[in-house]
């Protein structure tokens, strides 16, 4: 049979979004081939309401492992348990951190061949076909799996979460307690602290208007560059970050884009000394307008903004604000 | 404390990457350097020997590539590591995620290393899942995207960013570590250590020396099979304003923005 086992990540009672695109685009995958989508959660004490609840975006069966949360590796122990039982020919997993961690594991666990940063999978003579973007989104490269489990790593947001029809509820899928054991290796890591909030508690997801900053604002004081155009805007508009100046510890991880931060779609999104690496670009390339100010003209960035400056945004931003206020005002 | 840094040769930043489209792999002709990213996971490995916490009787540094990818290991080993160990064999050329990290893993063993470190993607492959293969494969424990590591006894206290927010965890040594870019600020190698660098010791292998089973590498015998290469779908190109005279620039962008009702 060519099920699908699909990665579950949970988190405080609720599934993480990725992860229900993934459940989603397996369960249309699965009818394709004539097989079921099977998910799979981790952790201790899962709701078992939270794990049939799964059943709505077409998981069939949830299969639920009791183990350390949070880390790869018991992962990957508890799913190469579940495809030893036999029945499933892919492993899909949503964007994110952990599904890359996973899927590379389980990879090499079973022989099988992996894609990552899949960005859309078909099925083609009753196997799976991953499209693949490669060289900073240049080209698209296709993948088709040699071994018997083909391991299938989405992009962030690249699997649209669909609910069945309402009129044909699914409902709740059955659930089942996989019994898998830890190998050693997997019990040698241990979560200490997990999910800490750096910064301050900032609200983004709501704006319409981002004045996004990056490394090119040259240390913390820059953001002041940013919140000063944010200002003139005023209204309904935030200021967001990329990981880089996140992790330098210059703005609060609440304000961060991209595969480990908040996705958004704002109707203007202005990103200052930002590269536009595809880890960012993921989580805002849906936006309705994207403003790149970059000083290198060949800055990723340019290849998806409406509008580009290239030039120095100490200069330019300063100007921009004043103008932008003396528009408002007059 | 035997510290192994898997470090890989990629085209230059600078150079044009692109497909060669009668094989389908990637053209690896061109300038090439040290994956800068690698360069984080040297310097990870010269702080915990300056540290001064553990002490680091070796810093080897370990790649897999062709016979060019001795510039790599030489740059690696001026930026700190002692010796290097190339494994180069024609039976491994097109070897997918898979097959690489199992190539790369029984190099290691012979190494028997008690830390090995790895930068967060290569330039090139961007895959970000070498280290998870490679620690399978060693039965050792791994994390990626690390960003802040200190060696507590026979564990490392390691800190990254996840999908939701700082995690911090203990990973037990010996283990496979994958650091971001974020963990430090890499050296600029001494002239001294880069005249030095093709002096040190350089060991060059191929599958028969470290145990590698040839049915598992190359591209005939990876799992995934990169079948096609296609374009992406044409976007329309945004406009591009180049700042030569900021108050025009600013003009411009106004106007632009009260076209589209942003003001
Ligand atoms: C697994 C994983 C997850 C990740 N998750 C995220 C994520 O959620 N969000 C995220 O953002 N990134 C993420 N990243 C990191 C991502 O790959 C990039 O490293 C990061 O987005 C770069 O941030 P940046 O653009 O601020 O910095 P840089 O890439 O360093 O770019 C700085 C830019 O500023 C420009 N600049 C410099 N000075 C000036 C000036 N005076 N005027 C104008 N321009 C100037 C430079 O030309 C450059 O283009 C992730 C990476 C990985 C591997
Ligand atoms: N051929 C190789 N030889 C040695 N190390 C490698 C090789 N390919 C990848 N790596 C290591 O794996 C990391 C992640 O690469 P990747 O998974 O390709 O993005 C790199 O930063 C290197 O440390």
């Amino acid at each position: 049979m060519s099920n699908i086992l699909v990665y579950a990540l949970h988190y405080e009672g609720a599934i993480n979004k990725n992860s229900l695109g993934a459940v989603s685009e397996g369960a249309k995958l699965a009818a394709e081939l004539g097989g079921e989508a099977h998910a799979i959660l981790l952790g201790e004490n899962v709701p078992q309401d939270l794990a049939a609840s799964l059943g709505k975006y077409g998981a069939k069966k949830v299969l639920v492992a009791e183990g350390p949360e949070g880390l790869a590796q018991p992962l990957v122990d508890a799913m190469a348990a579940a495809i030893a039982a036999g029945g499933y020919s892919y492993a899909l997993f949503g964007g994110g951190l952990l599904g890359f961690e996973i899927g590379a594991g389980l990879a090499a666990r079973l022989g099988a061949g992996v894609a990552m940063e899949v960005t859309g999978v078909r099925a083609e003579n009753g196997e799976l076909i991953a499209e693949r973007p490669i060289l900073g989104d240049s080209a698209i490269s296709e993948i088709k799996y040699r071994s018997p489990v083909g391991i299938i790593i989405g992009r962030l947001n690249a699997f649209e979460i669909r609910e069945l029809d309402p009129a044909h509820p699914a409902g709740d899928a059955p659930v089942e307690q996989l019994a898998f054991e830890l190998s050693p290796h997997a019990t040698q890591a241990k979560m200490l602290v997990r999910g800490e909030q750096r910064g301050a508690d900032v609200d983004i997801e709501g704006a319409s208007i981002l004045i996004a900053g990056g490394r090119g604002l040259g240390k913390a004081e820059g953001f002041k560059l940013c919140e000063d155009l944010a200002g003139a805007f005023g209204g309904n508009t935030a200021v967001a970050a990329t990981r880089a100046v996140v992790d330098a510890g210059w703005y609060p991880y609440a304000a961060q884009i991209g595969q480990t931060g908040k996705t958004v779609a704002p109707k203007l999104y202005l990103a200052a000394g930002i590269s536009g690496a595809i880890q960012h670009k993921v989580g805002m390339q849906s936006s309705e307008n994207i403003v790149a100010i970059n000083k290198d003209s060949n800055a990723p960035i340019f290849e998806f903004s409406d509008l580009g400056i290239v030039g120095d945004l100490n200069k330019i931003l300063p100007k921009l604000t004043e103008a932008v206020k003396a528009k408002k005002d007059g | 404390m035997k510290i192994c840094v898997l470090v890989k040769e990629v085209p230059d930043a600078a150079v044009e990457k692109r497909i060669d489209t009668s094989t389908g792999r990637m053209d690896r002709s061109g300038e090439k350097n040290l994956n800068p990213y690698d360069t984080h996971a040297i310097e990870a490995a010269m702080q915990i020997r300056e540290g001064g916490v553990a002490p680091v009787e070796e810093i080897v540094a370990v790649t897999m590539g062709p016979e060019s990818a001795v510039r790599a290991l030489h740059k690696a080993v001026s930026l700190g590591a002692d010796r290097s160990v190339h494994l180069t064999d024609p039976a491994v050329a097109g070897s997918d995620v898979a097959a690489t990290g199992y190539a790369l893993a029984q190099t290691l063993q012979r190494e028997s290393p008690d830390l090995v470190l790895l930068g967060q993607q290569s330039d090139d492959g961007e895959c970000y899942t070498i280290g998870a293969v490679v620690a399978e494969h060693l039965g050792m424990p791994s994390l990626t995207q690390v960003i802040k590591m200190n060696v507590e006894g026979d564990a490392l206290r390691c800190e990254r960013q996840a999908e939701y927010g700082y995690d911090t965890v203990q990973v037990g040594l010996p283990a496979v570590i994958s650091v971001g870019d974020a963990i430090n600020e890499p050296r600029y190698p001494s002239l001294k250590a880069i005249m030095g660098a093709k002096k040190k010791p350089l060991d060059t292998v191929g599958i028969g020396d470290v145990g590698i089973d040839a049915a598992k590498v190359g591209g005939d015998n990876s799992a995934a099979r990169w079948v096609a290469a296609k374009a992406p779908p044409a976007k329309a190109a945004g406009e591009i304003i180049e700042d030569e005279d900021t108050g025009e620039t600013v003009e411009k962008i106004v106007a632009w923005l009260d076209e589209r009702k942003l003001l």
